[in-house]
């Protein structure tokens, strides 16, 4: 049983009298430990498919499960308990919280989830340390860097041990070479056996993952697949070529 | 499809009181974080509580002093028998109307069970000379011995003329500190205490001997200050000279007005009044334009300026009413010429009072405390709308509508809370300020079920001003705030 398992999703949203199909019948499955990317342009439904993947939003037809959970039929309250336990968000603008410092915003998930402060804490420096940055756990948002504050949010999404982790456009708004970093990061994440979804327009950057979903006007334009091809192992992703690290 | 098939959704098991600690915090967060505008919402709040608990103050100060005059002037168990004008149907039995005399008293010692009491007093007036000085006190009655405790006049020095007085119509008085204060002078003026027993006074050129003086009446208030100076001014605790706010230099404002006209008080002998004098009852027809009338009505019996009497108990006081009612109108001829004056009627004007002030004073407070919350909730919403992004990333992390409803309520209620405990720390220092120059004499008290009062109603505003941005900020849409810029 795939992790993921959408099935024949449509979302519909109505001006007036115009009907807009953001996503039309679209079907798709992902598997425990995969790292794959949504492509397509803006205005594509990939990020429609990105809100209902991650609980956010809510199809309009089809079923969709999520670790065995039939996600269409969880109440709201459930929804952010799911959204609080199985799934992680990074996001292209990091959406840290300005008034809180690093180590507290990493903390946010688990002050939902009714963790012990104690352990809150613990868990918090454990993912700091995992994304290198333990020694900026004092500072505000404001004080880091773009990367540093992409690292921190990917420590908030790990924090609590999600089954599936969504990245939407999550190099979008660093330079290039940080970026590059921010992706590696990923990679990183991917071979320790984390489910990974990047949703992108640029292809370049959905090279890094060995499965590919193109998205055009609401449908699965494209699906590539290294992995079945043999081109491309999962846990080989490192070794794919990529722009030279310093 | 079996729903054994599907696992269930994640239940999330949290600590409420954890939770709500987290979201204090954060409240508190916020609310230091724009400190400036946090103040000025909590102001509404402020002024609302401290105008609240003042208003309630000084209310009670003002009951509290208006309680203790009426208890001065003998209490609720007092029915005061007044003569009245004839009614028009009875005029032509004028000549007839005898006038409340001591035959009334008689009959209503021996008739009415439920007047446990009579005083009987005869008013005239007088000029009293001594020490080469005059004066004209407010009351100079002929009384019984009755009357001291009819009216609750304490003698501090010397005694009350006894019944024998009375009949031998002795040429005996017993003053009030203020008719001593004016002939003999104030012991804050003149250093020392004067006690003028023994001394003769001239009451309208008749010579009197002064047998007794009451004590100095004052309000609780007055008494409490005049103690507080004393041990201020380290002077001795006993003598005259502590005694320093007597007399016409009292301050006569309020309620204190009653007390100096309690001071300004001689009693004389009923019988002596009317052997020596004979003339307080045309005095009263004067007075109460009931025409030229012999001084002893038809009776021959001396007719009285008034009839106090203390009946058994308030509970009582309708029954004890119709009693004497039914004797006078038998010793009257049926002829309505005498009316009742009870303090009861006076009471029902304090609760009146105390009543319409709480009323205005309470919709002025509620008034401000509505504006306070409106603030509050103008505050909230201005701050949800500036934190629809934070909004939408707690949603994305896990928050649950009611998570995000809680924390806009703790917040507002947090702001509810900070105003209404500077408010109660205000309300001390308005309670002082208004009792400066406030125009009653009474000291504002400030009572704990007032400020309890006060802050719940804070608390209350807090939570419904809270409410509607609250729900407001947990409807948001997730996936719009994220996107909010």
């Amino acid at each position: 049983m795939a992790l993921v398992e959408l099935r024949n999703v449509s979302k519909i949203y109505r001006l007036g009298e115009e009907e807009i199909r953001a996503l039309d019948d679209v079907s798709l499955d992902i598997d425990e430990g995969e790292f794959i990317s949504i492509i397509g342009p803006s205005g594509s439904g990939k990020s429609t498919l990105m809100h209902i993947l991650g609980c956010l939003d809510s199809p309009s037809r089809g079923t969709i499960r999520l670790d065995g959970i039939m996600i269409e039929r969880a109440s709201p309250r459930q929804l952010a308990a799911i959204r609080n336990r199985k799934i992680g968000f990074v996001f292209q603008f990091f959406n840290l919280l300005p008034k809180l410092n690093v180590v507290q915003n990493v903390e946010l998930p688990m002050i939902y989830s009714g963790i012990s402060g104690r352990e809150r804490r613990q868990r918090a420096m454990a993912a700091l340390e995992a994304v290198d940055l333990a020694n900026r756990a004092k500072h505000r948002p404001s004080q880091l860097s773009g990367g540093q504050q992409q690292r921190a949010a990917i420590a908030r999404a790990l924090v609590n041990s999600p089954r599936i982790v969504f990245a939407d456009e999550p190099t979008g708004n660093l330079d290039s070479h940080t970026g590059d970093a921010i992706l590696s990061l990923f990679r990183k994440l991917s071979q320790e056996g984390r489910t990974i979804v990047l949703v992108t327009h640029d292809p370049e950057i959905a090279a890094v993952t060995p499965r590919r979903i193109e998205i055009r006007d609401g449908n699965i334009a494209a699906k590539i697949d290294l992995t079945l091809a043999g081109l491309m192992r999962p846990e080989a992703t490192a070794s794919t070529p990529m722009p030279a690290q310093p | 499809m079996s729903g054994s098939r599907f696992a269930a959704p994640p239940e999330i098991i949290r600590n409420s009181w954890a939770q709500l600690g987290i979201c204090l915090l954060a409240g508190l967060r916020e609310i230091w974080a724009h400190k400036f505008r946090s103040v000025l919402t909590m102001l509404g709040i402020i002024l609302g509580v401290s105008s609240l608990v003042a208003m309630s103050a000084l209310v009670a100060g003002m009951e509290k002093g208006a309680k203790e005059a009426l208890v001065a002037i003998g209490g609720l168990e007092k029915v005061s028998i007044q003569p009245q004008g004839i009614p028009v149907e009875q005029r032509h039995l004028s000549d007839q109307a005898t006038g409340i005399t001591l035959k009334d008293v008689r009959a209503l010692q021996e008739s009415a069970p439920l007047v446990t009491m009579l005083s009987p007093e005869m008013r005239m007036p007088a000029t009293l000379s001594a020490n080469g000085k005059t004066f004209r006190p407010w009351n100079c009655l002929g009384v019984w011995p009755s009357a001291l405790e009819m009216n609750e006049h304490v003698i501090e020095h010397g005694r009350m003329f006894n019944e024998l007085d009375d009949e031998m119509a002795r040429n005996v008085c017993v003053i009030g500190t203020a008719t001593r204060d004016e002939l003999w002078g104030a012991p804050d003026k003149v250093g020392q205490e004067f006690i003028p027993v023994g001394e003769t006074l001239f009451i309208n050129g008749v010579p009197f001997t002064i047998i007794g003086m009451f004590q100095y009446y004052e309000s609780e208030r007055d008494r409490k200050e005049r103690v507080l100076a004393q041990t201020q001014t380290n002077q001795p605790p006993s003598g005259g000279v502590a005694r320093n706010n007597r007399g016409w230099g009292a301050r006569r404002r309020g309620s204190s007005f009653v007390f100096y006209l309690k001071n300004a008080t001689v009693y004389i002998p009923l019988n002596t009044v009317w052997m020596k004098f004979r003339s307080g009852a045309t005095q009263f027809s004067m007075r109460f334009g009931g025409g030229m009338r012999t001084v002893t009505g038809t009776s021959g019996d001396p007719r009285l300026s008034g009839l106090d009497g203390k009946i058994a108990s308030v509970d009582l006081l309708p029954e004890a009413l119709q009693q004497i009612r039914n004797v006078l109108m038998i010793t009257h001829k049926g002829i309505e010429d005498f009316t009742f004056m009870t303090q009861e009627d006076w009471a029902e004007q304090i609760n009146t009072f105390v009543h319409n002030a709480r009323l205005s004073g309470g919709l002025i407070a509620g008034i401000s405390l509505l504006v306070g919350g409106i603030g509050i909730m103008n505050i909230m919403l201005a701050s949800i709308s500036e934190r629809v992004r934070e909004i939408g990333i707690r949603k994305s992390v896990g928050a649950a509508t009611g998570d995000i409803f809680t924390q806009i309520l703790v917040e507002s209620v947090v702001i509810a809370i900070l105003g209404g405990l500077t408010g109660l720390a205000t309300s001390f220092v308005l309670v002082n300020l208004i009792s400066s120059f406030s125009p009653t004499d009474n000291a504002p008290i400030i009572k704990i079920t007032a400020l309890a009062v006060a802050f719940g109603f804070s608390v209350l505003v807090g939570i419904l001003a809270g409410i509607f941005p609250a729900i407001k900020a947990a409807r948001l849409n997730p996936i719009q705030a994220l996107r909010y810029e």
